[in-house]
């Protein structure tokens, strides 16, 4: 077993991965190794053959295969090296990395800079505490786009849909498109996660009911699924009793939210936000380990993969500076979640910075003709008016270097205030 | 003739409300806040288009293929142009780009991979 | 095919592994029958996995008896088997003035009936102990030889070991009747063949009475017990070190808050008497049920790492205690029946027991020559770097990871299946390996296990169940589907 030793490390090979590898390599790191646990690159978008991604990046609309591909070109281009079928096992604070893959066994190597690009994962039924029976038949939507897309295998004929966020919307009608029945969509909250889009070319387009403030509150079937039991919910999120409808259906997919997979960050003793479940970086998305970087879903669960891209652009240029200049020091300004507000990101920012950062945010409810606030103390450094922020879409505002300058006050709070 | 639709554009989701004459044509909107979601109630309420991507089942390969239409098509032909994506035939290997039904139904319209198979 | 069997046992839970592992060791044909499509489909894959130290079965009991002989097998049963095993000990705890009587009675009962170590903690020492305790405990009965072990797991290696030893296994088949023919055999009808057996075994769980009351005069009454379950993620820093018992009711041992050996935290089981027992469904009662309980353990009871819900259904008697050995009325039918809690901890020595009479019976000798249990390899997930470098260059399947959430490779996947009573559905992994056992839940893993099933079994993909039986994972094709017509119908 021979140590290797690069600059920078890269894990993971979706689009984070990919993006932050170009970026790092543009940036003048030739020492690059992108490790990535399925046997191609891509990650979760190789699976989302639906169209309405790089609208922003590449002001057109790409399906997600096509999007994946011009990174993966763009890195081969670049002769940047990506090791597939090879698993990360762990990641430590020196920025020694373990991983392993049958053609090459096990490695031990050693980054100058580590950009932890893993991405999330779905929250599974035990996550929800559904009560019924475990047969087959329940599958989290992802699995399900999985096995129809890249395996050509349905799960099942007749669908109910738990979560209205696009994942599970995107299914509905890919089940229905390949010739499957979806009964319903179901949604505990009042309102959908999901985009307004897809609400209606999803389910309207093809007469699939959502059920708002509803959810599944018994699974029937000792072997493969038979039915479901859905229930309205009150505003506590308590099943009502007698309002249940019964589905009969052989599926149940889940699309309950998303979580940041951070398991080896935290083995590197990355120091992981409860807002984001993610890692807390800097403007830099350096996190609290030095020389450790994070980015795309892994960081914060995204809605669009065009701003997985950015971002992570920014944090392979970043891991690239690192690896020139380490680390920069200056004085650190805070940044807080205030009323509205979840899990902004950076969660902090050195007051020395030169460049414009953009906090990214999920309102906590809908807000209506309301403003983005950004202060400091009783200083208002940004107020930005929407007609909407929903928790569905991530928002976003951008901080000036010169905002920064002349604060007094070593943090900044972002709230959501009602105009 | 009045027919209520959602904007799509973005989060706000205006219910907007068209006016159609008799023969489907159209005539005003009201409850839109912008002219994007003008733009859209007409075409969705005159000829509402729609993208279609599927997988389709490729001989000698474990793995579908995956399509789309290299632009929307009139809404109502999503399930006729299945239909036909059901009986095209594909074989290795393919490239992404790649052209395996063109002008499907006479839309002008062809069908093409979206990833590379071999 | 041979249908004649020197023994027939049914069912092959812990019970009927132990005692098939048993019967492999004396000079006679062995056939094990199971209603299920793998082994351990019943209680025995769904409890609390504590080897109990034999402080609460009523002295002079069989329960008491088998528990305490059981639970000082285990260790070096484990040890030789290769199965999870750690004597965390226990506490059971007190509240009240009542509940500290109560636990000075099991005190003095585990003492008659041999378990050595007992004691009574004060509240500042059990806190110490178990610093997550709910701060409202008054004193508790500590344990130190209570065990935890992975129930299924103990019966896949004694399975193993007896199928390495000539015993036969076969599953997906369901005993219809059992009679005494005039030559003293026995002729055992399944929905798929007609068996003859010189001895037949009763361990057939919740079926137990239904098949004594085939063979007996003197009838049976069992109730079907159910048992609801939380269990939590294991990368979570588990707040107690010890199985964490309350004062046991009629109903049972009450909610333990444990341990697992492979470091998830479970709650449960709650104990609601049911008409089917095969109903394992979990109720929305049952588990808020647990939770309220729990609580009174843990004062900081979150479920924020839940991996799933179970339920098991104990075979409950209404004598109250297990019944084991030969049948006074029918000659040649030996029984295991009522095995619940301590079932787990007993049954090696009610495997042990139960051979010995039915070579006695059969007047068969000891095998000269046994072939021994192949020491199990360390799974990938607890190996360490140079084992893990060693195990990829010997075999590159160690290097494909397929569970990401339990690090299980291919290489043990493939070997689970390959075991001589190998995995043959995605649960059958699941419980041989752990692969898709993490807080995933098999999202990602899943359609790789159910290829590598395919692959080594030669079943076509659409066919590999979740759990045998109709339990398929797929409906068919994008072709098919496309095309409009659609399989298992």
């Amino acid at each position: 077993m021979n140590d290797r030793f690069v600059d920078i490390l890269i894990i993971g090979a979706g689009p984070a991965g990919l993006a932050a590898a170009i970026s790092a390599k543009e940036n003048g790191i030739d020492s690059l190794l992108v490790l990535e646990r399925e046997k191609d690159a891509g990650g979760i978008l190789r699976q989302c053959i639906h169209n309405g991604f790089g609208l922003h990046r590449f002001k057109e609309e790409l399906t997600g295969p096509e999007y994946a591909q011009r990174d993966i070109d763009k890195a081969a281009e670049l002769g940047i090296e990506i090791e597939c079928s090879t698993t990360v096992l762990s990641v430590s604070p020196d920025h020694t990395v373990t991983c392993v893959s049958s053609s090459r066994g096990l490695q031990v190597i050693h980054a100058k800079a580590i950009v932890l690009a893993m991405g999330c994962r779905e929250r599974p039924r035990g996550a929800l505490c559904t009560p019924g029976t475990r047969c087959a038949g329940i599958y989290s939507a992802g699995t399900a786009q999985r096995f129809v897309n890249l395996e050509g295998l349905m799960p099942g004929k007749r669908v109910v849909i738990l979560g209205s966020g696009d994942i599970g919307l995107i299914m509905a009608r890919r089940m229905t498109l390949q010739g499957a029945k979806v009964l319903a969509c179901v949604e505990l909250m009042p309102y959908s996660s999901g985009l307004n889009r897809n609400i209606v070319q999803c389910l309207q387009d093809y007469d699939i009911p959502l059920y708002l403030s509803h959810t599944v509150t018994d699974i029937r079937g000792r072997e493969r699924l038979e039915g479901v039991t859905v229930s309205e919910v009150d505003e506590k999120r308590n099943p009502i009793p007698g309002t249940e409808i019964e589905f009969d259906c052989d599926t149940l997919l889940l699309s309950c939210g998303l979580i940041p997979e951070n398991e080896l960050s935290l083995g590197a003793g990355v120091e992981i936000s409860p807002a984001t479940s993610g890692a807390v970086v800097n403007e830099s998305f350096e996190t609290s380990v030095p020389g450790i970087f994070a980015c795309g879903n892994v960081l914060h669960v995204h809605d669009l993969v065009d701003h997985v891209s950015n971002e992570s652009f920014k944090a392979g240029a970043a891991a690239a500076a690192y690896v020139r200049n380490g680390t920069r020091r200056g004085s650190v300004i805070a940044v807080r979640d205030g009323e509205g507000v979840r899990g902004t990101v950076p969660q902090q920012i050195r007051s020395d910075t030169d460049q414009p950062v953009d906090l990214m945010f999920r309102p906590s409810a809908v807000f209506r003709n309301s403003s983005v606030v950004v202060e400091s103390g009783a200083q208002e450094l940004i107020r930005k008016k929407a007609m909407i922020f929903t928790p569905g879409e991530m928002a976003l505002v951008t901080l000036r270097p010169e905002m920064l300058k002349n604060i007094g006050s070593d943090s900044i709070t972002v709230r959501i205030e009602r105009n | 003739m009045e027919q209520t639709i959602t904007c799509i554009n973005c989060p706000v989701g205006c219910r907007m409300t068209v006016s159609l004459s008799d023969t489907g044509e159209f005539l005003s909107v009201t409850g839109n806040t912008c002219p994007r979601g003008a733009k859209y109630a007409q075409q969705e309420c005159t000829l509402p288009e729609r993208m279609i991507t599927a997988v389709i089942p490729v001989a000698g390969s474990e793995t579908p293929l995956s399509v789309k239409t290299a632009s929307p098509v009139p809404k109502k032909l999503i399930s006729s142009v299945i239909d036909e994506l059901a009986r095209v035939q594909v074989s290795l290997p393919v490239t992404i780009g790649q052209i395996v039904l063109p002008d499907v139904l006479n839309t002008g319209v062809d069908i093409i991979a979206t990833r590379s198979l071999s | 095919m041979n249908t004649t069997f020197d023994v027939l046992v049914i069912g092959s839970g812990i019970t009927g592994c132990a005692t098939a592992r048993a019967l492999s060791r004396y000079e006679t044909s062995v056939l094990v029958l199971d209603r299920g499509s793998d082994l351990a489909e019943g209680a025995t894959k769904a409890n609390s996995g504590i080897v109990h130290a034999g402080y609460d079965a009523v002295p002079g009991t069989k329960k008491a008896l088998y528990n305490v002989r059981g639970a000082n097998m285990y260790e070096a049963l484990a040890g030789e088997l290769g199965v999870p095993y750690r004597r965390c000990g226990a506490l059971v705890l007190a509240f009240d003035d009542a509940d500290r009587k109560t636990i000075e009675e099991l005190k003095t009962r585990g003492e008659t009936n041999g378990v050595t170590g007992l004691e009574i903690l004060d509240r500042d020492s059990l806190l110490k102990l178990e610093p997550n305790l709910n701060p409202e405990v008054v004193a508790a009965l500590w344990v130190p030889t209570s065990a935890i072990v992975s129930p299924y797991e103990m019966a896949f290696a004694l399975a193993d070991d007896a199928a390495l030893n000539g015993v036969q296994f076969r599953f997906d088949e369901e005993v219809l009747s059992v009679t005494r023919d005039p030559d003293g055999c026995f002729t055992v009808r399944t929905d798929r063949e007609t068996w003859r057996c010189r001895a037949l075994v009763n361990c057939s769980g919740s079926s137990g009475a239904d098949l004594h009351n085939q063979l007996s005069a003197r009838k049976l009454t069992m109730i079907h017990r159910r048992g609801q379950y939380y269990l939590l993620d294991r990368a979570m820093k588990q707040p107690f070190d010890r199985t964490v018992f309350q004062c046991p009711s009629a109903m049972g041992k009450g909610v333990l808050v444990s341990p697992t050996v492979h470091g998830n935290l479970l709650l449960g089981p709650t104990a609601e008497d049911i008409d089917d027992p095969l109903d394992t469904a979990t109720t929305a009662s049952g588990l808020s049920d647990i939770l309220k309980k729990a609580a009174r353990t843990w004062a900081g009871l979150t479920t924020r790492t839940n991996i799933t819900n179970f339920s098991g259904v104990r075979a409950h008697l209404t004598t109250d205690d297990f019944v084991v050995g030969p049948c006074e009325d029918c000659p040649g039918y030996f029984e295991a029946i009522g095995i619940e809690s301590p079932g787990l901890s007993s049954a090696p020595a009610i495997g042990l027991d139960l051979a010995e009479m039915i070579a006695g019976y059969l007047t068969v000798s000891r095998k000269e020559a046994i072939v021994p249990y192949p020491v199990p390899p360390v799974p990938f997930h607890d190996m360490t770097e140079e084992q893990r470098a060693q195990a990829v260059s010997a075999d590159p399947a160690y290097g494909n990871i397929i569970c990401r959430c339990e690090v299980v490779t291919e290489a043990e996947i493939r070997r689970a299946i390959r075991r001589p009573v190998g995995a043959r559905s995605v649960d059958g992994v699941k419980r041989r390996t752990r692969a898709g056992m993490g807080r995933c839940q098999g999202g990602f893993c899943l359609p790789r296990v159910a290829a590598i099933i395919s692959e080594e079994t030669g079943i076509p993909l659409k066919e590999v169940t979740k759990n045998g039986g109709k339990s398929y994972l797929l409906s068919d094709t994008v072709d098919v589907f496309l095309k409009g017509g659609h399989d298992h119908e």
